[in-house]
């Protein structure tokens, strides 16, 4: 808990996302004139009201090239704190890259070359003296099938914060972390089983709550769902929706009923460009780019 | 709306006949190499049982059959496979892991690859040249176990390589991945996931590598343990003999009691051999509880 406050303070001397810098692309960001839903309204007074809204993670000018081919091309793109955002697309339009550039993620496939900057708090996560291993120790990322240890609950668990020199209680980091992934009640009487003998929805449950053991103030989700069944997929989506109180969180999906459902903010990105972003609730409903309108009516991809 | 199967004559009955025929050939394949080595181990039982005795495990060579043992051959083969194991384990696992976790895509590392390769189907007896030049001679060993155990460790080396980044590579990219994404460093990650999740496979090749290295004669007389040995090792720095050179010495004698004797021998080796894959398996069962994907 220290460290989230901790956090908070760090986060105050970042910037303030209210309004969009005048250099930006209009449609970056939503006009205050549109109007609202009442239930969005709702939502987004409550949040107005106990939240400041601060700038996370600030993508300018991103570019990212595999090899010759441009996987992302030129994205600006702001996070906002305590927010889901939701990265939305056809497959192949570069989503997965994108949001593997934010925890450094693609630095291990060695072709991958960037452009731009992506920072984090003020500070460019791609400049000379920063290391990555640092980088992915605060963006904490969910994968797109859950892939545990093949080692107990709790150790899935504790393994993070204990290479990383945590010297609290461990145990109760495993059941704190545990519980925020709604996964306690189901394991705590075999923590010491192998997670291997979870079922997918569980497991995945668990790889969260393994990202959640390292606090992370920005967590990234890469299609968290798509392996799963309906069932654990709701469940899932609950848990996102309830982690947002604590978490920015990040999540692309293919899934445009999971991102209307559960996200905040939507980008649509198509071809690597990012074609749109806004309120959720104005991107799906109201959509500015005729790209938009076709692909969230399903007219395409 | 008919298909155009039902207007051509079946051929499933042919088909099924010929799965038939295969799978029985396989069988019967199978069976043939299993009860040739039964016949082996029969054979070998029969001439040398009589032989086996608690004296002949602890007598030295010598020139009447009946007081002859193997205790210097057998202690001479543990100290050996020893020495080999402790030098060639992490050289092979350390190369391994290095090709496979840290190499960049380059030339060298290409040119290493190929070597390694080739090196595995390099006649053992070069091995023992280069041994007998390079340990024996210019690094001074004499014809001592450490001599021989960096020949055999050239000998093993590739094998070991090659099974170990066999096994390292097919641990899942998405295990590495969710490592890195908590913040491990890349020998964390190896130290914690990889290696434990590919001991098994590693295992596998030491098994291998070292029931070859135990077998091995040719590097070995090359080297010059081809010699009457009246005396068990104490250190790594003495001379040795071991079994297979032994049972070559003995089964090259022309009285009939010595090629019992070399027969008696090849059952001390061979459940030396199988002691040794033994503990490999328990070791490696062990270690895959609770590993799969």
């Amino acid at each position: 808990m220290k460290k989230a406050q901790d956090n908070v303070s760090v986060g105050a001397g970042g910037q303030f996302q209210v309004s969009a810098p005048k250099d930006l692309d209009p449609h970056l960001t939503t006009s205050p004139e549109i109007k609202l839903s009442p239930e969005t309204r709702n939502r987004m007074s409550q949040d107005t009201e106990d939240r400041q809204r601060k700038t996370i993670l600030t993508i300018r000018d991103l570019s990212i090239y595999y090899g010759e081919s441009r996987a992302v091309n030129q994205v600006s793109l702001d996070i906002e704190e305590r927010q889901i955002t939701a990265i939305i697309g056809p497959s192949g339009c570069g989503k997965s890259t994108l949001l593997r550039a934010c925890n450094r993620m693609n630095d291990f496939i060695p072709e991958v070359r960037i452009e731009g900057s992506i920072s984090y708090h003020g500070k460019d996560l791609y400049g000379g003296n920063v290391d990555p291993v640092e980088v992915r120790r605060r963006i904490g990322m969910v994968f797109q099938k859950p892939n545990p240890f093949p080692k107990s609950i709790a150790k899935n668990v504790a393994w993070g914060p204990s290479i990383n020199g945590y010297r609290g209680d461990l145990a109760a980091l495993v059941e704190k972390s545990l519980r925020r992934a709604a996964l306690w009640d189901e394991v705590k009487d075999r923590l010491n089983e192998s997670a291997l003998g979870l079922s997918g929805g569980q497991q995945q449950r668990l790889c969260i709550a393994r990202a959640l053991a390292m606090e992370p103030q920005l967590l990234l989700m890469d299609e968290p769902c798509s392996a799963l069944d309906p069932i654990s997929t709701s469940r899932i989506e609950d848990l996102i929706f309830e982690l947002r109180e604590r978490y920015t969180i990040i999540i692309v999906t293919h899934n445009m009923q999971q991102a209307a459902r559960v996200s905040d903010m939507t980008a649509f990105l198509d071809t690597g460009v990012l074609i749109e972003t806004g309120e959720t609730d104005q991107v799906f409903t109201r959509p500015r780019e005729k790209k938009t309108e076709d692909y969230v009516s399903g007219r395409f991809g | 709306m008919s298909s155009w199967l039902d207007s051509t004559p079946s051929n499933l009955k042919a088909r099924h006949q010929k799965a038939k025929i295969f799978s029985v050939l396989c069988t019967l394949l199978t069976w043939f190499s299993v009860v040739l080595l039964a016949v082996l181990i029969f054979h070998v039982s029969r001439q040398g049982v009589t032989w086996l005795d608690g004296k002949f495990l602890s007598s030295f060579p010598s020139r009447f059959p009946e007081k002859a043992g193997v205790k210097s051959a057998l202690w001479g083969t543990v100290w050996l496979i020893g020495v080999t194991a402790v030098i060639s384990i992490p050289f092979g696992v350390a190369a391994a892991i290095y090709l496979e976790e840290y190499a960049k895509k380059s030339r060298i590392n290409t040119m290493i690859d190929i070597n390694i390769a080739n090196l595995a189907g390099v006649p053992s007896i070069v091995y023992g040249i280069l041994g007998l030049a390079l340990f024996v001679r210019w690094f001074g060993l004499g014809r001592s176990v450490v001599a021989g155990a960096l020949t055999m460790t050239l000998l093993v080396l590739p094998v070991i390589i090659m099974a170990s980044r066999e096994a390292i590579r097919a641990v899942p990219s998405t295990l590495r991945q969710a490592a890195f994404a908590l913040g491990a460093s890349r020998w964390q990650t190896i130290r914690h996931h990889v290696l434990p999740a590919s001991i098994p496979g590693i295992l596998t090749g030491v098994i291998l590598a070292m029931s070859r290295a135990i077998g091995e004669t040719a590097p070995l007389i090359m080297i010059g343990a081809l010699t009457y040995v009246a005396f068990t090792p104490d250190g790594p720095m003495d001379s040795f003999t071991t079994l297979p050179i032994q049972i070559f010495n003995w089964a090259s004698r022309p009285q009939e009691d010595f090629h019992d004797l070399a027969a008696a021998g090849i059952i001390v080796l061979l459940s030396v051999l199988f002691v040794m894959n033994a503990g490999a398996i328990f070791i490696r069962h062990r270690s895959a509880r609770g590993q799969r994907w």
